[in-house]
């Protein structure tokens, strides 16, 4: 019944939905990070950029993104992101534009976390003398992140599923290859059904851990 | 109805630490502070009274301008207070200050509270930094909650933590906003107690209170706010055997008798 598998690669192409995972996941953690800071900064050009960013890019379809970055970033203005391998580029725009996008998300996950800190606790923070950017990082982002873990992590699935996008500027991860099987083989029901299970791996461990980190980090008030 | 006067002469001597000159504040059409002069000395603590609403913790706030001020201008040490920037931290720094609150560091041991401000704001080192913070926590005795997390505190020990967090810094000036206010009231005393010491030593203290016990054991002097304005300014003994405003009469008439 499952003889036809072995003539695809299926394991490898989940690895490669790993991969695009994993690296969107840290960009768009550190990028949303960023956002978040700008957000509550009190520079209105940085606000209003944050704003602005976050309203534009989570309105705008993700298939849209990632076939920008590919028909607009790489075929128009040529950016290759440092490789002259086809495959190897369209991985990475591919794992820019999930960052773009997730980022988003991340920021106003973590915005959320940012108006759960008391404010006493930031203003405790500037009285012995932190610099805003001390009072963020120190005080005040900690905090905020261990009250969104369980927000971060619904962020985290989404992008997971997400990575199938990537299938639309020719990255071979693991729908793509569901695609190829289905042309190709008879037990179209089946291969859906593999995916979906390969999937569901990846992402309910995600959600039941980071579920676990999200109580045990939990600052007690 | 503004009756400023007395006492300021008997402390100028050891210099001019907090000076605030015609300072204003609205909070929308409320006008919260109303061209207040006020000049802390060295080594002085002054305590502000006062009915709620009277401005007494809006005037601590603007002090290392937790709150800005809309007019006039505040100087400590000698300095103009900045305005933003690393200028302003620096000054913060020098400012300790004690909420109502509390706010401790609530992701951060009792340890890592006192260490923070002195590893990151005066670069000490770890080390050095620890056995100070130790130090103060045993002064203010809470040594052995050292480990623990802020929550698992009582209000009163989290009070004297929050003290020795301000210390550690080597403040010039403390700003206290209502310390005990939040406090059971059997942990109130171990709060005013670790304050009275604090006092002893000579430090400079400005207290927002409502504990009339400490004002006429610990103040040099008591300032009487209502209604945005400081109304009288007394020597305690004074303040609170003959006050001179009808506002001031009122206001102890109603929170001495019971």
């Amino acid at each position: 019944m499952f003889d036809f598998l072995e003539d695809y690669d299926v394991l490898g192409a989940f690895w490669v939905t790993v991969q695009l995972t994993v690296y969107s996941a840290i960009g768009s953690l550190i990028w949303g990070t960023l956002l978040a800071a700008m957000r509550v900064s009190p520079v209105p050009l940085m606000r209003g950029f944050g704003t602005a960013y976050v309203n534009v890019v989570r309105n705008i379809p993700l298939t849209i993104i990632i076939l920008f970055t590919s028909l607009g970033l790489f075929q128009t203005l040529g950016i290759k992101l440092g490789s002259e391998d086809f495959t190897v580029i369209n991985f990475r725009l591919a794992v820019l534009g999930l960052i773009a996008y997730t980022s988003a998300f991340v920021c106003e996950a973590l915005r959320s976390g940012i108006n759960t800190v008391p404010v006493g606790q930031a203003e405790a923070a500037r009285a012995i003398g932190l610099n805003f950017r001390q009072v963020l990082t120190l005080v005040v982002l900690p905090q905020a992140f261990r009250s969104v873990v369980g927000p971060l992590a619904n962020v985290l699935i989404a992008l997971t599923k997400n990575t199938t996008v990537a299938a639309a500027i020719g990255v071979a991860e693991a729908a793509f290859l569901m695609k190829e099987m289905i042309e190709n083989e008879a037990q179209v029901i089946l291969i859906a059904a593999i995916f979906a299970f390969g999937f569901v791996c990846l992402t309910l461990p995600t959600g039941l851990i980071l579920g676990w980190v999200g109580k045990k980090v939990a600052v007690k008030r | 109805m503004t009756e400023v006067s007395v006492a300021k002469e008997d402390v100028a001597a050891t210099g001019e630490l907090v000076v605030l000159k015609s300072v204003n504040k609205h909070f929308g059409a409320l006008h919260v502070l109303q061209d207040i002069d006020l000049t802390i000395a060295r080594g002085e603590v002054v305590v502000v009274i006062g009915p709620s609403g009277s401005g007494k913790s809006t005037l601590c706030r603007t002090i290392n301008r937790l709150e800005t001020i809309d007019s006039g201008s505040i100087t400590i040490d000698g300095k103009p207070l900045p305005a933003e920037g690393k200028a302003l931290a620096r000054l913060r720094a020098d400012v300790g200050m004690v909420f109502q609150s509390f706010n401790l560091f609530a992701h951060k041991t009792v340890l890592e509270n006192v260490m923070l401000g002195q590893v990151k704001v005066r670069r000490a080192e770890k080390k050095q930094a620890e056995a100070k913070a130790r130090a103060l926590l045993d002064r203010v005795g809470v040594a052995s909650q050292a480990d623990k997390y802020p929550a698992q505190l009582s209000g009163g020990q989290q009070q004297r933590v929050a003290i020795a967090r301000a210390l550690a810094m080597d403040p010039k000036v403390m700003l206290f906003d209502e310390p005990t206010s939040a406090l059971d009231p059997e942990m109130i005393n171990e709060v005013l107690e670790v304050m009275q010491q604090l006092a002893r030593d000579g430090m400079t203290m400005i207290v927002v209170t409502h504990e009339m016990g400490f004002a006429r054991s610990a103040a040099n002097r008591v300032v009487f706010m209502a209604d945005g304005r400081i109304v009288e300014e007394a020597v305690p003994d004074q303040f609170f055997s003959n006050p001179r405003s009808d506002r001031a009469k009122d206001f102890l008439s109603k929170i001495l008798h019971h």
